[in-house]
Order: C-alpha cells, then structure tokens, then sequence
C-alpha cells in the first residue's frame, strides 16, 4: 500500500527540502519506489538539491492541467534508482493546484510508488494545505528556536483538523518530529533548545536529530542530497531518520557535544 | 572532574534556552486552546470586551472567551479578570 508523506513546518527556510531530497533518497536507496513532489508552485527549488534543474521539461502544474502526461514530467533520478522527482512550476501561482486534480495525479502515482514524499511550501495556508491535505504520515521539520516550534505547533493543528484523515474521521495523520540545525554546543551552552525541550513541547515522537553542518549547504550547491554523503554527520543522521521512518529502532546520534578532543582527554575529562 | 568539568558546572545558569522554553510552553498552551474554536469566536470576543469597557477599564487579555465541547453540549466559557 503506497504511502503518502508529507514534509511540512509552517515556518521556511527549516529545511524542509532539504530533508524531503535526504528522506526520499534513503527510501530509494533501501529499495523502496519513491517520488517526490515538490509542491512549492512558483518557488521550486528540489529540483535544485537533487541536481536535476537541467532536464526539467514538464511540471506538477502541466500535469495537473493536463497539458503533460505524468511519464512526460516525472523525471528519474540519475545516481539513485527507485526514485523520481515531481518538479514544481515556476511560473505559476498556489491556485493552479485544486483538491480533485491532485487527489487524481496522487492516485495514479500511487498505483507504481511505495513512497510518495510531498515536500510543502512554508506557511500555513493554502499552498500547505494542500500539500499536507492527502497524507498519511506527516514530518514536521523543526529548528530548535522559539519561532519555528511554535509554526510546527500551528501545522500540527492543521494535520489534526484539515487533513483529508481528519476530515474523514479516520485514523489521524501519523506525526514525526525532525529537528534540523541542532548544535549540540549551544545546546550545552544553554542558548539553544535542547532536543527533549522540543520533544517536551510538540510532543510528538522523534524522527531524528540532524545537526547543523557546512555539509548541507556543499551538497546543495553540488545537487546532491546529503544522505549520499555517508561520511557527513548530516548525512549518517538522515540515514539513521530513514531506518526510523521504516521501522527500525535506530539510537539517537549528533545529540551530543563531539567527543572530548586531545586536550580534553589529557586533562581527564570525560563529558 | 577535569579542569574543564570544573569550568563548566561553574557556568552561569542564566542560560536563554530556558526562557525559551518557558516562553513556548505559554505560546503553546494558547495556541491549543484557540484550536477547534469557532470562527466567530475572535469578533464576539472583541463585542464583549466592548461591552465590559463601558463600565469598567479592563485589558485585552483580562478577557477570555472560550468554547468547550462535551457530548451533547457546547458551553460558552466567559473569564472576566476585573481590576483590584
Ligand atoms: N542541517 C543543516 N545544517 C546547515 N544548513 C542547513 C541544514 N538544513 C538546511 N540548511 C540550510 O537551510 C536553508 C534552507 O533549507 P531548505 O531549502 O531545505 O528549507 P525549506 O524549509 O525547504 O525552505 P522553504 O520554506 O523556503 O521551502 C538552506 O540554505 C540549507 O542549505
Ligand atoms: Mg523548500
């Protein structure tokens, strides 16, 4: 049975593509069938992590008119197989998507994907809506600071109430909670959340912790999702977000302060 | 303990990520009680403080309007913090 996900956080800028690319990828990886959609309509941006700005020729939004078949705008991913990107439109607006005509694209994709990963545009509105509406899991992406739990606080409310689930009175949208951005040493400095402080106010169970890392911005720059870089602690913790999603019981990594350095060692440290 | 445990547990407390905390907790707390609420809620809410401002000077907050579903009924919760 296919599984729709959607990537959402009501707040931009957290990493909600970023982590769409990762997560999609890690399924692929595994096996499993997966595409993902960019739903950002008018502000497209996957296609530009994945690497495959180049060979965009059809969109969600010629598709959804009707102006392209699905096989014409799908594109396949070059290094990983299993997997297909759904690009945005970038010259549309939010509206061109209405609930029949994505309800009708999601149904085909759910007779060839196991995975089907909606990466939503920022806000709550419309645009998030509707990329949030046919889920049946939901990965809220969360930076720990002040603004952004309180944004996936408001998006979890919107799952709980204007989500096709919800709507129809049927099981709720399962939740995780993925916080990115995680410095560890601010964390211990005491300016920054810690994870079970976020897990303490969303409380929603936790996907996974990624750290901050110059990791993220080189692989966007290159186009390659970070989880294919397995040395990368960014990259091992999205591996380890996969295992989770899956069902495998994965310990948590990168929540920590690295491990005392030479000097520290010396002086008998142990933290 | 090492000279650096010794630094650290030493560090002041006035850490910012616990007002953080304590700031999201209320937010949060708020937040969830304006879910589900009707969509008429805001406006009476702003009626009725209207109405109570014209006999007696209270704030924007000293007045909480809130909806509650049981079973069977509704009942419309009205919170009037009067000044002492
Ligand atoms: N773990 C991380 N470490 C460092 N930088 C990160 C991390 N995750 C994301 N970023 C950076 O944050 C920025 C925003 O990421 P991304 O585009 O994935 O966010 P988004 O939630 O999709 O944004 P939008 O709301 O605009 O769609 C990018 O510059 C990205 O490189
Ligand atoms: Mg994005």
């Amino acid at each position: 049975m296919a599984k729709i996900i959607v990537v959402t956080s009501g707040k931009g800028g957290v990493g909600k593509t970023t982590s769409s690319a990762a997560i999609g990828t890690g399924l692929a990886q595994r096996g499993h069938s997966t595409i993902i959609i960019d739903f950002d309509v008018g502000l497209r941006n996957l296609d530009l992590i994945m690497g495959c700005e180049r060979r965009v020729v059809y969109d969600f939004v010629n598709v959804i008119n009707e102006e392209a078949t699905l096989n014409q705008a799908m594109i396949k991913d070059k290094r990983t197989d299993n997997l297909y990107i759904l690009p945005a439109s970038q010259t549309r607006d939010k509206d061109a998507l209405t609930e029949e005509s994505v309800a009708k694209v999601l149904e085909e994709l759910k007779e060839r994907f196991e995975y089907i990963i909606c990466d939503s545009p920022a806000g709550i509105e419309k645009g998030a809506q509707m990329a949030l509406l046919f889920a049946d899991e939901a990965i809220v992406v969360t930076n720990p600071e002040v603004s952004s739990v309180r944004d996936s606080d408001r998006i979890l409310g919107i799952l709980q109430s204007k989500s096709l689930r919800a709507r129809e009175g049927q099981e709720p949208v399962k939740e995780h909670l993925l916080i990115t951005r995680y410095n560890p040493a601010r964390v211990n400095a005491g300016e920054m959340l810690s994870v079970a402080d976020v897990e303490d106010i969303l409380a929603i169970p936790l996907l996974g912790v990624i750290p901050e890392s110059q990791d993220v911005l080189k692989a966007s720059n290159q186009g390659e999702p970070v989880i294919l870089n397995s040395e990368a602690a960014a990259g091992q913790a999205y591996s380890d977000a996969v295992e989770r999603l899956l069902g495998k019981a994965v310990e948590h990594r990168f929540v920590d302060e690295e491990r005392p350095g030479f000097f520290k060692r010396l002086l008998g440290g142990r933290a | 303990m090492s000279i650096f445990n010794y630094f650290r547990t030493k560090r002041a407390p006035a850490a910012s990520a616990t007002t953080a905390k304590e700031r999201l907790q209320v937010i949060v707390a708020h937040q969830r009680g304006q879910r589900n609420q009707p969509d008429y809620l805001p406006r009476m809410q702003q009626e009725i403080l209207e109405v109570i401002r014209k006999y007696v000077p209270v704030d924007q907050e000293d007045v909480q309007v809130q909806v509650d579903d049981s079973d069977n009924c509704s009942v419309l919760e009205l919170n009037v913090t009067l000044p002492g």
